[in-house]
């Protein structure tokens, strides 16, 4: 009995040391090869050393690509979408789980069908609105769309339904106003899900693509996810060039990967944001 | 819910009613609080869906404004017309998407699934060390950006590429994978001596695509996509899924393990119908997820193969932009959108308890598995999947 179960528990490892292997392979492959010459990459694309270890992929993107101005116009976006984000959701969420008005389960009910409008049969369709509105190739028009999103708003309405109300009567006694007493008394309680909605938003506007692809079409308002879809796709210069293409999804994937080892614990929580502590 | 007041009003005032009353000062904050998210929802949401439904009803060009314009005239249905019945090339581009994404969907949401759970049952076993090591491992693909994942899909899978060379070393010739439209049922008919149409299947069928270019299965070049797919999702479906197995508890396993159930009987039948709302979940969001298909799409516009890895969401975005149709772009996204719908409420029916008898005890479960959170895990895994490289799921409380 004994022996079968350490069999089996072998076996597992052997399939998770795979399986694992093959998750981690590309990007340290991808990391690997962005140092080899263009010659290298593509005669020994395998090769974990490389034979003339290069910062030439990097040097060209950094001097010969529009890349810092896509990785400037990334920063700004996304340090933007974040903040307001997460302040528009957690406000939006506050009066949904607190406060007491006519119209706020329509509110609801209305958040909770927009939860269900897929978001790329929206992209011609936002397309349509943002021109209208000029503000097509803007970052108005690429800005604006994301500061609010019903998702991020329904995981803080959970977690401000966990605090007890009672909390807030103190402050509430003491005069302090709806505002004050959102802002200085129950947000600050709610942190656990403000880091949650903070990093989904994080990624999901670093990350975003498709729409920068229907909101801008100007070179200047590239972002890296466009700037670098154009260098992937082959649309600047030509042959393989992989070094570049990966030196370019290495640096992109940086600040993701940091946010993602630093908060890792809660990034992978499995009790779900919503949860406390 | 017990009070909330700027003044410090009796209590019993508030108390009895559920409705909407509050004082006035509590109203006005109600509003302001949430008039930014119902400004941004509004206006780039529920407005968008309103003008896109009059502009597919209409011949507007793209020039100029598609409102108050003397040149804009209502068509009717015409629109729908040109990629559902009437016979050209439009339609056959638009029955080619709608085949490619059907092959798409139909094997990444069962694969990625089932691995997800495989994962999830691998990495949740007591006794396993590094259980971070490995977690960490199958969901950091899940954080990347679908550009840079797939620039890095482009490099494994190019024709002297790392895949081929792994699979030279099992004397297999690769082949030439984003350069190659073949079909995989097309190439396994092949290779039983079927190399071409049989009589009759080369006519133009459904949507203007023949019946031999149905069954094509995925090309060799959507096959690397659909396992990119895979690659990026099963993290967040894994932690999904583990989410509810830790919620279901080990007893429950272990209790049937004492009643002599091996540990593959004790997974499918005790294990796996207490995830079933986690399954309906991790389903609902895969369907959504695959039918809008897009950065991929976008990024491998330019290779040999293209045509056979076209999504309706792309040839939404051709039309509109290329093909300077934004009528037909928007006919197509609503069709896009009714599939959704219609793929979500079948889902949920097949899903759908049918037993009567069992109709309690399942609820129970239900409630011990979901944690009474059911809306939010959706939320969240909906905000999860957002963020990561499969973008485009707008979420799905349906």
């Amino acid at each position: 009995m004994k022996q079968r179960v350490t069999g089996g528990l072998i076996a597992g490892y052997v399939v998770l040391v795979v399986l694992a292997t093959v998750y981690i392979y590309p990007f340290v492959i991808a990391i690997v090869d962005s140092f080899k010459t263009d010659a290298e990459a593509t005669q020994d694309p395998m090769g974990l050393i490389p034979q003339t270890f290069t910062f030439a992929a990097y040097e060209r993107l950094f001097f010969d690509t529009a890349l810092p101005l896509w990785a400037a116009n990334s920063v700004f976006i996304t340090v933007v979408v974040t903040v307001f984000r997460v302040f528009f959701d957690s406000l939006a969420a506050y009066a949904l789980s607190r406060l007491r008005f006519r119209g706020r389960s329509a509110i609801f009910a209305l958040f909770i069908a927009v939860l269900a409008v897929p978001s790329v049969v929206l992209l011609i369709p936002r397309f349509l609105v943002i021109k209208e509105l000029g503000l097509f190739d803007t970052y108005g028009g690429m800005i604006i769309p994301l500061l609010a999103d019903a998702a991020g708003i329904f995981i803080m309405k959970q977690f401000f339904d966990s605090i007890p109300a009672s909390i807030e009567e103190a402050a509430r006694i003491d005069g302090a106003g709806v505002f004050r007493t959102f802002w200085s008394v129950t947000l600050p309680m709610a942190t656990p899900a403000l880091i949650t909605l903070t990093i989904l938003s994080f990624q999901g506007s670093w990350n975003e693509f498709a729409h920068f692809v229907v909101s801008r079409q100007s070179p200047e308002l590239n972002t890296l996810t466009t700037g670098v879809g154009a260098l992937v796709s082959g649309q600047l210069g030509s042959g393989n060039q992989f070094p570049l293409k990966l030196a370019a999804a290495v640096l992109m994937t940086i600040p993701v990967a940091v946010v993602f080892f630093i908060f890792q614990r809660r990034i992978m929580s499995t009790t779900e944001g919503a949860e406390k502590g | 819910m017990t009070t909330t007041s700027n003044a410090p009003a009796p209590r019993t005032r508030r108390r009895g009613g559920r409705g909407p009353a509050g004082n006035r000062g509590e109203a006005v904050a109600g509003w302001l609080f949430t008039l930014p998210a119902l400004l941004i929802i509004g206006v780039f949401l529920i407005a968008p869906i309103a003008l896109a439904l009059w502009v597919s009803f209409t011949d507007w060009n793209g020039r100029n404004s598609p409102l108050f314009n003397d040149r804009v005239d209502v068509v009717g249905l015409d629109n729908y017309a040109a990629i559902t019945t009437e016979d050209s090339l439009l339609r056959e581009l638009f029955g080619r998407s709608i085949r490619n994404n059907v092959y798409y969907v139909l094997l990444v949401v069962p694969l990625q699934t089932a691995l997800a759970l495989f994962l999830a049952v691998q990495v949740n076993r007591r006794l396993l060390r590094a259980k971070g090591f490995f977690r960490t491992a199958f969901y950091f693909p899940s954080v990347t950006s679908s550009i840079a994942i797939t620039g890095v899909f482009l490099f494994l899978f190019s024709a002297t590429g790392v895949v081929n060379r792994i699979l030279a070393f099992f004397s297999v010739q690769g082949p030439n994978w984003f350069a190659d439209p073949r079909g995989l049922v097309h190439i396994a008919l092949g290779a039983v001596g079927v190399g071409g149409a049989p009589a009759g299947w080369d006519a133009p069928g459904f949507l203007g695509v023949s019946a031999w270019q149905w069954i094509a299965g995925p090309s060799v070049a959507q096959s690397v996509l659909i396992m990119l797919a895979i690659f990026t999702t099963s993290g967040t479906f894994m932690l999904l899924f583990l989410a509810g197995l830790q919620n279901i508890g080990a007893e429950v396993g272990e209790a049937a393990v004492m009643d002599g159930a091996g540990p593959v009987r004790t997974f499918f039948s005790v294990t796996l119908p207490m995830l079933k709302p986690t399954l309906f979940t991790v389903l609902t969001l895969g369907l959504i997820g695959t039918w809008q298909v897009f950065d991929q799409v976008y990024l491998t516009r330019g290779t040999p193969a293209a045509p056979t890895l076209t999504s309706p969401a792309y040839l939404a975005y051709n039309q509109a932009f290329e093909g300077n149709e934004p009528g037909i772009a928007a006919a197509i996204a609503f069709i896009l959108f009714l599939i959704i719908i219609a793929m979500t409420l079948i889902q949920r029916f097949a899903l759908a308890d049918r037993d009567p008898s069992g109709f309690g005890r399942d609820r129970r479960n239900r409630r011990a598995v979901d944690g009474g959170r059911g809306d939010g895990g959706m939320a969240q895994g909906a905000a999860r999947v957002q963020a990561g490289p499969q973008s485009g799921t707008g979420g799905g409380l349906t």
